[in-house]
């Protein structure tokens, strides 16, 4: 079925009988060609680029939970290509190209925004820095103005500008950066490679990945074994329960980012703003919540909710940056499991198992890079060779030390990035 | 969450920083080759469930040896790193 305006109309003059389950609920075959295991964002759009950009078929997507149970529905939203190292650079501006096209290219509505997003710095270094970042956006093809004092005042003038611990400097401007509905992105990759023949099969969690003469051969389940070609991991914060199946340890260590929700409010932020040095982000939902987080609470946890400290912290971030946010009501808090790789940058690559792939260490940056990531994913299953874009995503970089894409320059400890 | 420190005993979460699985008490030779040195720096097991990890409680100055599960935030033991490496 096609979504369109007229549709909506003449459905809302029938009663809106006339819906259908977005996709089927099919049970597991015995045998597939390709196996993805993890029915999130990343899983999701690798089954449909599978199927869309290389013709496969015979494809299921095992989800443990339901679709898009995961970090796909617990995010704050944010699609953005400001990176700075090659590698990560050429990636994420792929992503957003791929973001830019995606409701049409789905025939859904996922809400994309391109509102703007402005990184604050506070001191001449700090400019330097948004200087340079911003001259390798542009040179990448994307969008950054740096924004003078007076400049941020005419998008933000609700700031604190005078604050004294952190005065405001500046910021770094990427007009093509906003936000997107979480969920509709998971649904419309999900109703997209369904329509294209990929089984979707959900309450099916992986107990096991079959191996036989250092090749996979199928994944033993909660619904029976099922046998494969291929397989692959995209687990994000269990990726290390996953790959443990496989004999593989991973570069990861697990860790919780907390997210906020105010109630409903009119239309206030315009943007996304990001106050760095207090660890604060913001933007508001299309709903008129309040959207924000900070950093991780640090720690090795897979609790999927967060500590007290981290919730003062941000809530004082964001009354620093921001004191009119201070009467609106906190309506809910959460966390995410983060799977923090030691470079803070992605890995999407063959491991040493034939026909085994995996797709992790997306940090606290998976949301925004849930299209390209699947296509990138999808192209290395389906030619057995590394999109260019993702080519530098490679496992082995830590064992070897060559071509490392520590973007904040914060060293091999997981919980630093 | 409360850690207890074995010299101050049972102290706010916010006294302690965190700094890795307790794999960093194996520190490899410099010339372990890559394989050692990427166990060690790198790869984890990273349970859903009991783990050990370091922790440096601040105002005491005592690097300990957490014993704690990930998933409920329960911690069940410490000792101070001296121990542990013995």
């Amino acid at each position: 079925m096609r979504y369109s305006g007229f549709r909506v109309f003449t459905q809302g003059l029938s009663g809106n009988r006339g819906w259908r389950p977005a996709w089927r609920d099919p049970a597991p075959k015995p045998a597939y060609d390709i196996i993805i295991i993890g029915g999130g964002g990343h899983g999701l759009s690798t089954a449909y680029y599978l199927a869309k950009n290389h013709g496969l078929k015979n494809i299921a997507v095992l989800e443990k939970g339901y679709l898009g149970s995961g970090n796909i529905g617990r995010n704050t939203t944010i699609v953005r290509a400001n990176y700075f190292l090659p590698g990560n650079s050429e990636f994420y501006s792929h992503s957003l190209k791929l973001w830019e096209g995606l409701e049409s290219e789905l025939n859904y509505n996922v809400m994309h925004s391109q509102r703007g997003l402005i990184n604050l710095f506070h001191s001449d270094g700090q400019r330097d820095a948004f200087a340079r970042r911003g001259n390798a956006m542009l040179a990448q093809g994307d969008d950054a103005i740096l924004l003078d004092r007076e400049g941020v005042r005419k998008h933000l003038p609700y700031l604190d500008f005078e604050q004294t611990r952190f005065p405001i400097y500046g910021g770094l401007y990427h007009p093509r950066g906003g936000s997107a509905r979480h969920d509709a992105v998971a649904w419309g990759y999900a109703r997209g490679a369904d329509q294209r023949g990929v089984d979707l099969i959900q309450n099916c969690e992986v107990t096991g990945i079959d191996i036989e003469n250092g090749r996979v051969t199928g994944v033993q389940t909660s619904r029976g074994p099922i046998r494969a070609k291929q397989v692959a991991m995209v687990a994000a914060g269990r990726s290390g329960q996953v790959a443990a199946m496989a004999g593989m340890r991973l570069p990861i260590e697990s860790h919780i980012l907390q997210a906020f929700v105010t109630e409903g409010l009119k239309p206030v932020i315009d943007h996304v703003v990001s106050f760095g040095m207090g660890h604060f982000y913001i933007s508001q939902s299309d709903k008129g919540g309040l959207v924000f987080g900070g950093d991780l609470d640090f720690y090795a946890s897979y609790a999927a909710r967060g500590n007290l400290p981290m919730v003062e912290h941000v809530m004082e971030a964001g009354m620093t940056l921001m004191p009119m946010i201070g009467r609106a009501k906190v309506l809910r808090t959460w966390g995410g499991i983060m799977d923090m790789s030691p470079d803070g940058s992605p890995i999407i690559d063959k491991t040493d198992t034939e026909g085994l792939f995996v797709n992790c260490g997306w940090n606290y940056g998976g949301f925004k890079a849930v299209p390209a990531s699947g296509w990138c994913l999808a192209h290395l299953m389906a030619t057995g060779a590394p999109h260019p874009v993702a080519a530098r995503f490679r496992l082995d970089r830590f064992r070897t030390g060559r071509g490392l894409m520590d973007e904040e320059g914060t060293g091999s400890q997981h919980n630093l990035h | 969450m409360r850690i207890p420190c074995p010299c101050c005993g049972l102290r706010d979460r916010r006294e302690f920083t965190y700094y890795g699985a307790s794999v960093f008490l194996d520190r490899p030779a410099p010339d372990a080759g890559l394989e050692a040195w990427d166990e060690y720096l790198h790869l984890r097991d990273n349970p859903a469930g009991v783990t050990r990890d370091l922790w440096y409680h601040d105002p005491c100055q005592s690097w300990l040896e957490v014993e704690r599960n990930t998933v409920t935030h329960e911690v069940l033991s410490t000792r101070p790193v001296v121990e542990a490496r013995a």
